[in-house]
Formats: structure tokens, sequence, C-alpha cells
């Protein structure tokens, strides 16, 4: 399987020939007064599960990989064009799916002064909050990286993005979709039965072919910075249904086309950060609105030292409510009435050390998280992470349920260079 | 004889006028504030500079970290400046951006591009008084001067590095300054900034910093080459090293928006 998201890849990237051929034509243009820079990063990562695994062929305890992510940068005409070039690749002991590449970025910019156009494969992020990352739309979840949707696969785009006193329009045409990754059966933090990533329909005859289209607007105005778009295209959360297979039953996916309208909000007042986003969502199935809102409070220099400490404080609403277990017609959301609090600690120090302390719980039935990130560089080119993440839930109808027992640790050493 | 004198002496404080520009201040916080807009007028019309700072920072132990920074800036006429900073090193933050719009008067704009998640960040200017990077630089030290942000008092004239110079105590009219006071050197013939002592919020002496080997661009401009804060209270230590000035380059509004944020290197 892995093999075939290779090959997808590399579908990719030969989708980015013309944009090549006109980069290195521009190059060759502007050799004069160019800059050439590679950097990037090279990690190991260990999981640690503090319980045996709930489902059959899923690994017991500990998990390895290593990854790299290398940048390759080219600019010239003084830095108004340049060309990104950043691959990804993990290896992982214990689950095939994990074992996967993609290209990051491989992008192509002309900036003017009132106009850039953004070409080639991007990530794009939006949104304001920090549990859940409702409006931010355009790349699809690598969900096998992490649980917490923040890795993305890199999305091919064409994007105009114009300057105006009354705030920057972007224009995407986002051709070629990409499906989300699923671990497969060794893998632990999934759900109980294993997602068929080689079962995949689509609502658009046109199928992964289909072209997507975004507008947005984003501005400043004091201190107020607000965004809101216009999103036509696939929807980038599959459902999942049960397929009938000679050898037994199998998840598919199903991507639905999907309009959606985003909108995000942050104030500052004084030592307060308000924060705002909310979608409205409408394909075939289902239409809803949703929201996260919730504040970053911060203390400078706590105890008369350097140390900076926030508290925040979000809430999650969903307008389709609570799911039930077997009703096909109320899948509900994960984050219909939720509200999550959390720390974050900034030392200032030499290494830049910092820690992250969450909790989340669900208002209408049993299910809390609780997390722990903490990083500080080692020398002037490491970095060293520990996370710890707990999960509990008695409840079948909640995500956490299917991962109660995958309460694990995780500690990684990454070099930069 | 008497009304001689006293012609002589008018002649006399009539020249030094026209020489210093600052003798019909009398009271020491006319002249603190004389000395301080002299300051800002020499210093004008540089329309956009940019500049690598090296920064090395040393603890008590005599450990090092060093920090790769290059900084963009425009001089507005009827704001504070725009400033885009870029990092470089350490190597896990490279590519982080900072863009800041100063205000003389208010707090300033500041969005912060973190490049892994490709995030920009809008951040609360409040915090004046933090380290700047884990370094004995606070992010109040690196904000451009404007007379605004301060009130003055003249305390007098001091030798310091073969120089006259002149004294005056700042104290910030922000009430998130890290600082009660600060005590600025400043020459009498360039008006450069020699030296600065800090004094905390409990008013005892913080930290000291110093101007070294000042260097004149465009016939005009003085920046000193390096910079060195001493921590008085902890030990730790910050040098600035700069290299690659550069003014009137013909950066633009648009140089300074988040779309150059997300791009610049």
């Amino acid at each position: 399987m892995s093999v075939k998201k290779n090959l997808k890849g590399l579908t990719a990237s030969l989708l980015l020939t013309p944009y090549l051929l006109l980069s290195s034509y521009l190059l060759s243009k502007g050799l004069q007064a160019n800059e050439f820079e590679v950097s990037g990063k090279v990690g190991i990562e260990q999981r640690q599960f503090f319980s045996s695994n709930q489902y059959e062929h899923q690994f017991n305890q500990s998990q390895v990989s290593i990854f790299i992510e290398p940048e390759l940068y080219w600019n010239w005409n003084e830095g108004s064009d340049s060309l990104t070039f950043k691959p990804f690749y993990r290896l992982d002991q214990q689950d095939d799916n994990r074992s996967h590449g993609d290209i990051r970025e491989f992008s192509y910019i002309h900036a003017s002064d009132n106009w850039e156009l953004r070409a080639g494969i991007r990530k794009e992020f939006w949104g304001v909050t920090e549990f859940q990352h409702l409006v931010d739309v355009i790349n699809q979840t690598d969900s096998v990286e992490d649980i917490d949707g923040e890795d993305k696969l890199g999305q091919l785009m064409l994007n105009l993005s114009l300057v105006r006193d009354w705030g920057i329009v972007d224009l995407y045409i986002l051709p070629g979709f990409r499906e989300r990754t699923f671990g497969d059966e060794k893998s632990r933090l999934r759900a109980p039965f294993i997602i068929d990533t080689d079962h995949i329909e689509y609502e658009s005859s046109a199928k992964e072919q289909h072209v997507d289209l975004v507008a947005r607007w984003s501005h400043s105005l004091g201190d107020v910075d607000f965004g809101t778009y216009w999103f036509h295209g696939t929807n980038r959360d599959p459902i999942i249904n049960l397929k009938q297979q000679d050898n037994g039953i199998v998840l598919g996916q199903y991507y639905s086309q999907m309009d959606q309208f985003g909108l995000e909000l942050q104030m500052i007042v004084e030592d307060w950060l308000w924060k705002f986003e909310t979608i409205y969502r409408d394909t075939k199935f289902e239409h809803f609105w949703a929201t996260q809102s919730g504040f970053e409070y911060s203390f400078i220099g706590v105890f008369d030292s350097a140390i900076d400490l926030g508290l925040l404080m979000e809430y999650s609403w969903d307008s389709r409510g609570e799911g039930r277990v077997g009703n096909r017609d109320k899948r509900g959301a994960s984050f219909q009435n939720d509200v999550f609090f959390g720390s974050r600690l900034a030392f200032n120090d030499m290494q830049s050390s910092e820690v992250l302390v969450g909790f989340s719980a669900d208002l209408d039935h049993n299910a809390f998280s609780f997390l722990v990130e903490a990083n500080r560089r080692l020398g002037d080119n490491f970095k060293a992470s520990i996370d710890i993440r707990l999960f509990q839930s008695n409840n079948p109808i909640d995500q956490l349920y299917s991962i109660k027992n995958d309460d694990h640790a995780q500690l990684s050493v990454e070099w930069y260079f | 004889m008497k009304m001689n004198k006293i012609i002589t002496t008018l002649f006399a404080t009539l020249a030094l006028t026209l020489v210093t520009s600052t003798s019909f201040a009398t009271t020491p916080q006319e002249r603190g504030l004389a000395i301080s807009h002299e300051t800002k007028a020499r210093d004008k019309g540089w329309t956009d500079s940019t500049a690598n700072m090296m920064m090395l920072l040393r603890n008590k132990q005599g450990q090092e970290s060093t920090r790769e920074i290059k900084i963009k800036s425009l001089e507005l006429d009827n704001d504070g400046d725009k400033s885009l900073t870029i990092f470089n090193k350490p190597r896990d933050v490279k590519g982080t951006a900072f863009l800041s719009f100063s205000h003389p008067v208010g707090a300033d704009d500041q969005w912060l591009y973190l490049p892994a998640l490709k995030r920009v960040k809008r951040i609360s200017s409040r915090n004046k008084s933090g380290p700047f990077m884990g370094s004995e630089f606070a992010f109040e030290d690196l904000s451009s001067f404007e007379i605004e942000k301060y009130t003055y008092r003249y305390l007098g004239e001091e030798p310091l590095n073969g120089l006259n110079n002149f004294m005056v105590e700042q104290v910030p009219v922000d009430e998130n300054s890290g600082y009660t006071r600060r005590v600025v050197w400043v020459d009498d013939t360039e008006y450069r900034i020699q030296k600065i002592d800090f004094y905390d919020r409990k008013n005892s002496l913080l930290k000291t910093l110093t101007y070294v080997d000042y260097k004149q661009y465009l016939n005009k401009y003085w920046r000193a080459n390096s910079m060195h804060m001493i921590n008085h209270q902890n030990g730790k230590s910050t040098e600035l090293k700069w290299d690659n000035y550069a003014f009137q380059t013909g950066l633009k509004d648009s140089d300074f928006n988040r779309n150059s944020l997300k791009r610049v290197r």
C-alpha cells in the first residue's frame, strides 16, 4: 500500500513538471543574484504505550520510527522569485502505513508589490484557536503522523494573493485531492476496524481529479485580525462505510462534495487574546454549524523570573450534537459540547524550554483527555521533546473510547541542519 | 564695563545656542527632552535599512549560544518604524519571522510566523519586558526609539570613551515596561548613545548596555558595530554584532505585511 502511496506522490511530482520547467527557465534568467540553501531535520521518535493493545493485531507496547525532512530553497531576482522543495519520509517499526513519504512542499512563488503568485505543492494554515483547527481546510490531514491533526499532506495549488488597503484576498485553484492517511491493522491509536486505504469512493465523477476552488479575505484592523472564506470542493473528512468483501467486512472511505463558509477572529484586549472560529458546511448528507471559541491570558515574568505563563480555555460546539452508536443518520460530531483547559510555560532561557499542559472533557458524556508537551533545545542543533497523552472514556459513542487503552509517552530527538 | 560683560555673556549664550540648540532649555526636564530630540533628529531620513545581527549569549559558567538574525526596517514619518526580523539560527527556529509596527503611543502591532505550522500568530505587544530569544535583551530594548515613549531629565555631563557625554534619565511612559528608568550617555559631538544603565522595577541596577565601534553610513547615520549587554543581577551577558548594514535599499510598505512575513528569508 505504501508503494501505491509513493506512486501517487510521483504522479503529483509529474504534474509539477511544467512549473519546474518554468522555474528552471526563470532560474537561468536570474542566475546573477540567486541564493541556494539546504536545511532540514532528521529525527528519531519512540512511543511507549502504557497498556496492552485493545484490538487484535495491534502491536503491544513500543513503536520506534525515524524521519527526514530536508528543505531545498532557491531565490533569485533579489528574493522576488523563489522555489522550495521539501520532501518528507518516515520509516516506522510497527505500522506499514506510517512508513510513508510525502512532498510537503514543492512550490514556486513570484512576489510583486501588491500581488503574489504561488504555484505547486504547498501547505496553508488558517485559524486562531489551539485545541481544534476548525477553519483550516486546504490540506488533508496526515493522520498517521499524529492524532492532533496538525500534520498535513502537501496540496497541489495555484494561489493568487492580492494585497489591498482593505486586506489580503487569496484565490485558490486546487487541482487534485489527497486521501487521508490511516494506520494499518498493527497500529495503535485507531478505531476498532481497519480503514481500507484501497476502497475509496467519491461523490464527484471526477473523483480525486476534482478541481476545488477557494476565495478568502483576511485583514487586520487595530487589535482585531480576521479572515473569512468560501470553499467549494471535495470534503477532506471522509465518511467511513462498511463494505462487504470476499474476505469479510472492510471499512471504505467516501469523500463527498462540500461548500464551506469559514470565519476566524482574534482580538487583543490587554493581556487577553480572544479567539473565535466558526464553519458552516453543506454536503449532500448534512449541513451544520460548528464553533471553537476561547481565550489565552498571559502572565509575563511570573514570580519575578523570565518565565511567561499562558492560561488557555476553549469551548467547542457543533450543531450535529452527539452521535448515536449504530445509527448511520446520527453520526454526530466528536467536539459537540467539549471544553478545553491549557497552560503554557515559556521559560525564555537559552534552550527555549517550553511546557504545555492540556485537559479536555466532553460535557455530554464520559470522555476526558490529558496531554503534556515539553521541549527544549540541546546544544545548538538538537531539540528534544516529550509528549504524554492520556485518554479516558466509557462511552462507545466517543472517539476516545476506541483509543482508551492507548495512553502513551513519546520521546523524540530532532537534529536540525 | 559691567554692561560689556553682560553683552559678551549674552553673545556667548547665543553662540552656544546656535551650536547645541539646547541652551534655551532651562529645566533639567526640558534639557533632557531637547537632547533626545536632537538624537532623534540626527538619525532622521535613513528611509529604510537592512542588517545582519549575530547574538552571542553567555551564561555565568561561560557557556555560549549563538543566534543569527536579519532585520529589515522601514522609517515612517508620521508613525513608529515597521520592522521585519528573520531568524536563521538556532536552526530549529530557521524561517521564523517577526513583523512589528511600532507606534510612539500605545501598543505596537506584532505578528509571529511559525514556518513548521505555516501559521501567522498575532501576539500581544504588552510583553515588552520579556527576554528576546533567551538573551539579556528585552523586546523593548530592541524596539525603535520614539520620543513619546519616555519622559526625560538631564543629569549632567560625564566623559566616557574619550568623549564628553550628556547623561539623560529616561522614564518609560508605558506601565508594562520592565524598567523604572534608564540612564543614557550620549556624546556631545555626534549625539550617539554610548551607554545605557537599566534599572529594574525595584529601581536597582539591572543591566548595562555599551555601544562599541561606531561607523558612519551615508555620511550621516551612525551605527555601532557591536553592543554589549551585561546583566548585573544574574551574571549573564549578550553581545550583538552587526554586519552588512545597508540604507535606502528601496524597501517599500509592501515588504512589511503578512504575505512578506510568510515568504521572507
